[in-house]
């Protein structure tokens, strides 16, 4: 196990090592002079000067590149302009709140797209397979940002069902201790009935929106792995001796066919990672998707490379995970791969 | 060609919704080719007189702040919306294809080159990766074209890799070979040509996200000029109206992008299931 | 309002089933009885107003938290609403003073304390009178306008006694003390937190306030929400009435407007302009909207180079700006129009004032051929992505028109952190921007936008000795020479128009009806200290 986790971790560091070029590329590119900013309003063009060389920012760019790996050496991320707190700090204190979301729309979307695809794999061919096909289909092609909006329209403001998209929790609910940081588990870990109600209610709308756009990929998955398994010699003998179909399907083909379906969580995640930056703008969501949308917006760059750069992080070490999942679910994959 | 035709037809009448999907990708088609022509009014002219009237006979989707009329901007938009996802589509497909073939026809360093590349871009999730790049790059429709291209990279990449790997030693690409041809033709000539009906399926499958992608950044404030008319800007812009009771101006371009995305994503699934039967799931 | 009636009797019933539900309400309801939730776009980026950057939220944070030794009186407007009363200082740490040729000397209260429990004395005010010039940026030039420029200028006397020296006889000296820069601060507490390489704790700052002002920061989470409290102790007013305050960060403007319209929150402030002609109409809040004093926004164009150094093609430019439209579409209405005036002269010792264009074509078609450009030009009109719901609009219905006059315009959105770099650059040719001064007399506008200075609010790079001269004399005479300094450079700006206004704005805020006491200050933030609710 360790000596898989070791390899594992061996072939992620060429794609962390691109990632970091590529971040410091990217920002080195954002329009925009951070020492004009700093050097405040009507500065001379001397004082400019200064707080570039304070700044660091008069260098060449390996140099540059070396002072940035130093300074992420030490956790350091840079300061953000529009914030003016240090980027590490901000997407430390807000990753949770992104991070919430997306596992709760993970969640929801494999609760409803895994029962979609066994139905669809047993029905194959007749108008629920269809119905499937055409529901999840069109769940990939609505833009989560206007899914969002509707759903905010329809259920907070026609409705009034759903409470005011404005973040994390009713205004008037203080938050959970901070322990895991997800107010969902802290508030339970604590025994607050009320803010956990309150978290789970602001979670709705976005993590709806969000769970929608992920259906298809998990469905079709399912489906497709559930057919596979179905029409296999192990599931014909099992049904041949006289097992119930419900026992087959859920016993025998479920468990076999459900390997890829995990596989296909990495992509999903790729997927809800994005939409993220798009969900949490409709929905005020304190995450680092909006922090890195309105750093963007501004050109402040150092948000937006640590944004970028935790995204990549978090998902390779997703992915890694996933591996290892995959590993210890079927103990006969080996790291051939 | 008689049996693919003869499948075609079976596929169609099996799955009544693709057939669906050709028909709607036909109107988007005429849509942009014909929409500035046809539209019933300037999509850019200004009407102070008629600002922010809900939907009627005169203005079927209403029209916004400015007097705007948002039927022939949608109907405009469909033009510049698909000339981005063709773009970038073709784009990725040009890059990817040619790399992806190269590493699994060469195998070796090439292999391990573009590999890597395609693992990098793969390492970030692709939308943050596209945001990054357009708001580098500065921000142009050009650029949007660009970031898309560069994140549906590593699935071209992928497929043509196996594709051609698996083709690599196939008798007639030996035949191919064997008659002559330097490498760089066998590849272009050959191995290339082979493998364009999976690649076919691929771009039909990305044009959807695509479109999505490009209205995304653009939802979030990047790429497209006003007055430009394009879906997601227009969403955008009618966000801010949907609280107020205008809710038409974000519903008619958000529904048209759905509609567009959803016509390719069908598409796809439809044109995968005539082309290459084995994968049908 | 129906969900929360809904809300309240639904739980009302359930009490009796679980004990739970009704202790919750209670203090929830409690909660929000004794809170102010103000919803509103932007967060502060800092506590300290002297700090690199510091931007407007961040100067009420600053406005609420500190003490000023002056402050200013209140009038009510033509609406008759509260509005700060520019001719009136009152004390604030400053019991009394006494003002003579050549200084100033302020009496302090003996009772004040700072939030930490020590007592404010005249040497934290020299202190922080002395961070304010020195630390450089915006803080230092706010206090040259006044010309208070050097540390030597103060004077602690004794514990209670502090003195300003003046450089020279300047009428904007006193005014300057009173606006947010000139804060107290509790120099111990800076000192304790200062390091060698920098000794105004600049940093410490930023998420900190030492001060002794009438509220406390109790929770700050910059970008999310700031939470005030009350601080009971203070001695240099009038205890306000509200014990906490909370300011959320909403940035869709749509929702902060459904949170309001549904009573979920108490005041929105910085209201779009559509969401204001709206909500005025709505019987559960009261709205007002206060002409911003001393600010317009405008169309500038860059002088010191080809196209817009021709001065008929810039008449051209006014002639052209569909200023109706823009007040119909763009404003709703919620303006005051700064075109259309009789002529091009001054009506008066007041700014903004209307100028005398209006839209013509043909009049503006007339002046580009005059101008040598009957073939039409191409060029880029910029603004500000960070007010995009004003200025894009905006700039779509002047290029729109500009095109008809045959000026070819493309749109370039330049995102907020650039502005001001690109402002300094001082290369764009044409752009879309609006300015407010603090202190509301004419001349001071103009010398940050017309002076020959060239600070970076002369956004045209406008240079003209006669111009210069002209505000020179407003800004230190007084009488009819002052008026005829006043008049004269007016009827320069409207004539030569580098800039070309549009409208002066309104700022706007929506409170629920219990909401009562908002002021309208000239920093433009909200003071909290004013507000009562129920």
């Amino acid at each position: 196990m360790l000596k898989l986790l070791l390899s594992r971790l061996a072939t992620a560091v060429p794609s962390v090592v691109g990632v970091l070029i590529v971040t410091f590329m990217l920002t080195r590119l954002l329009p925009g002079d951070p020492a004009a900013y700093f050097a405040g309003l009507a500065a001379s063009p001397q004082a400019i000067a200064e707080v570039r060389t304070k700044l660091g920012l008069d260098k060449s760019l390996p140099e540059q590149f070396v002072a940035y790996i130093v300074d992420l050496a030490h956790g350091n991320l840079g300061n953000s302009l529009s914030t003016g707190q240090p980027v590490a700090a901000e997407i430390v204190n807000r990753l949770p709140a992104s991070a919430e979301l997306t596992l709760v729309a993970l969640f929801v979307a494999v609760a409803i797209a895994i029962p979609l695809g066994v139905l669809a794999a047993v029905k194959q061919g007749t108008w629920i397979d269809h119905l499937c096909r055409v529901v999840t289909t069109a769940g990939v092609s609505l833009p989560v940002f206007f899914t969002g909006l509707l759903l905010a329209y329809v259920f907070y403001y026609l409705l009034q069902i759903a409470p005011a998209p404005t973040g994390r929790l009713d205004v008037f609910i203080s938050a959970p201790p901070d322990i895991t940081g997800f107010y969902l588990v802290d508030s339970l870990l604590t025994g607050n009935a009320e803010t956990f109600w309150s978290a789970l209610k602001q979670l709705a709308l976005p993590a709806i929106s969000m769970a929608i756009f992920s259906l298809a990929p998990l469905a079709r998955m399912t489906r497709g792995s559930m057919l596979a398994v179905l029409g296999s010699d192990f599931v014909r003998t099992a049904r041949a001796s006289g097992l119930s179909s419900r026992t087959v399907i859920f016993t025998y083909a479920f468990r076999n066919a459900v390997l890829p379906v995990i596989t296909t969580l990495g992509m999903v995640f790729s997927f809800l990672l994005g939409a993220n930056v798009l969900v949490e703008t409709v929905f005020a969501w304190p995450g680092i998707g909006l922090y890195a949308v309105n750093a963007l917006i501004t050109s402040d760059y150092a948000p937006v490379q640590g944004f970028v750069l935790t995204m990549a992080v978090l998902y390779v070490v997703l992915n890694l995970i996933i591996d290892l999942l995959y590993g210890l679910v079927d103990p006969r994959v080996r790291l051939d791969a | 060609m008689i049996a693919m035709v003869r499948h075609a037809r079976y596929v169609l009448s099996e799955n009544p919704v693709t057939g669906l999907s050709f028909a709607l990708f036909a109107l988007f088609l005429f849509a942009a080719i014909f929409g500035p022509a046809i539209a019933p009014y300037n999509p850019l002219q200004s009407d102070a007189a008629n600002a922010l009237q809900a939907p009627s006979a005169a203005h079927w989707f209403g029209t916004d702040q400015l007097g705007r009329d948002i039927f022939s901007r949608v109907l405009v938009a469909t033009r510049l919306d698909l000339t981005i996802a063709f773009s970038s589509v073709i784009l990725a497909f040009m890059l990817g294809a040619l790399s992806g073939v190269a590493a699994g026809y060469f195998g070796g360093w090439t292999d391990r080159i573009v590999g890597r590349l395609a693992d990098t871009i793969m390492a970030f999730p692709l939308f943050v990766l596209a945001m990054g790049i357009v708001a580098a790059l500065g921000n142009k429709v050009i650029n949007i074209v660009l970031a898309t291209a560069i994140i549906n990279f590593p699935l071209y990449v992928r497929v043509a890799r196996a594709e051609a790997n698996v083709r690599r030693d196939a008798g007639f690409v030996e035949a191919a070979r064997l008659s002559g041809n330097g490498e760089a033709r066998v590849l272009l000539g050959h191995v290339l040509p082979n493998i364009m009906p999976i690649m076919m399926v691929q771009m039909s499958l990305t044009m959807g996200y695509a479109i999505l992608n490009a209205a995304g950044l653009s939802f979030i404030g990047l790429g497209v000029k006003p007055p430009d008319a394009e879906w997601g800007i227009m969403v955008a812009e009618g966000a801010n109206f949907i609280q107020s009771g205008e809710w038409w101006i974000a519903l008619f371009p958000g529904a048209t992008l759905m509609l567009a995305v959803f016509c390719f994503n069908l598409l796809g699934d439809g044109l995968r299931d005539i082309i290459d039967p084995r994968q049908r799931t | 309002m129906k969900r929360r009636t809904f809300f309240k009797t639904t739980v009302a019933a359930s009490a009796a089933a679980t004990a739970a539900p009704a202790i919750w309400s209670e203090a929830k309801a409690q909660a929000r009885n004794e809170t102010l939730l103000i919803v509103t776009e932007s967060p502060p980026n800092s506590q300290d107003i002297h700090g690199v950057g510091a931007n407007r939220p961040a100067y009420e944070v600053s406005w609420n938290t500190h003490d000023r030794l002056m402050t200013y009186g209140v009038k009510k407007d033509a609406n008759g609403n509260d509005h700060y009363d520019y001719t009136k200082l009152e004390p604030e740490l400053a019991t009394e003073w006494d003002l003579k040729p050549n200084s100033v000397t302020f009496k302090l209260r003996r009772d004040a304390k700072f939030h930490d429990g020590t007592p404010i004395t005249a040497k934290d005010v020299k202190w922080s009178f002395d961070r304010a010039v020195t630390v450089g940026g915006f803080p230092t030039f706010q206090m040259a306008a006044g010309s208070l420029q050097k540390p030597e200028q103060f004077v602690a006397v004794d514990d209670h006694t502090f003195r300003v020296d003046f450089l020279r006889a300047d009428k904007l000296t006193m005014p300057d003390i009173g606006v947010p820069v000139p804060v107290v601060m509790n120099s111990e507490l800076c000192k304790k937190n200062a390091t060698e390489k920098d000794p105004w704790a600049m940093e410490w700052c930023k998420n900190n306030h030492a001060s002794g002002g009438a509220y406390k920061v109790e929770k700050w989470q910059p970008s999310q929400e700031v939470v005030f409290v009350r601080n009971d102790d203070w001695k240099n007013g009038p205890l306000p009435k509200v014990r906490r305050v909370i300011q959320r960060i909403i940035p869709s403007a749509g929702n902060r407007r459904a949170l309001l319209e549904r009573g979920d929150a108490d005041l929105s402030f910085d209201l779009p302009s559509k969401d204001f002609a709206e909500l005025k109409k709505s019987p559960k809040l009261t709205v007002v909207g206060t002409p911003i004093e001393n600010a317009m926004m405008y169309v500038g164009m860059n002088v010191a180079t080809k196209p817009f150094d021709n001065e008929k093609l810039r008449q051209a430019v006014a002639w052209a700006i569909p200023y109706q439209q823009i007040m119909d579409t763009v404003m709703f209405g919620q303006a005051i129009p700064l075109f259309g005036g009789a002529d091009n002269k001054s009506k008066g010792s007041v700014w903004p004032q209307k100028d005398g264009y209006s839209t013509d074509l043909d009049k503006a078609k007339t002046l580009m051929a005059e101008a040598g450009y009957s073939n039409g030009l191409e060029t880029t009109l910029s603004f500000d992505l960070g007010a995009a719901s004003t200025n894009e609009p905006l700039a779509i219905l002047v290029q729109e028109n500009l095109a008809k006059i045959g000026i070819k315009t493309t749109i370039n959105k330049v995102p907020g952190a650039n502005w001001r770099a690109e402002l300094l650059k001082k290369s764009m040719p044409m752009i879309i921007n609006a300015f407010g001064g603090w202190l509301n007399y004419p001349e001071y506008f103009f010398y940050w936008c017309y002076h020959g200075q060239n600070a970076v609010f002369n956004t045209m790079s406008y240079k003209n000795p006669k111009m210069d001269a002209l505000i020179d004399k407003a800004r230190f005479t007084t009488g009819p020479e002052y008026d005829a300094a006043v008049k004269g450079f007016v009827d320069m700006a409207f004539e030569e128009v580098p800039r070309v206004p549009v409208f002066q704005p309104l700022l706007n805020v929506a409170m629920q009806k219990n909401v009562t006491g908002y002021r309208y200050w000239f920093h433009r933030q909200l003071d909290y200290r004013q507000l009562v609710k129920g």
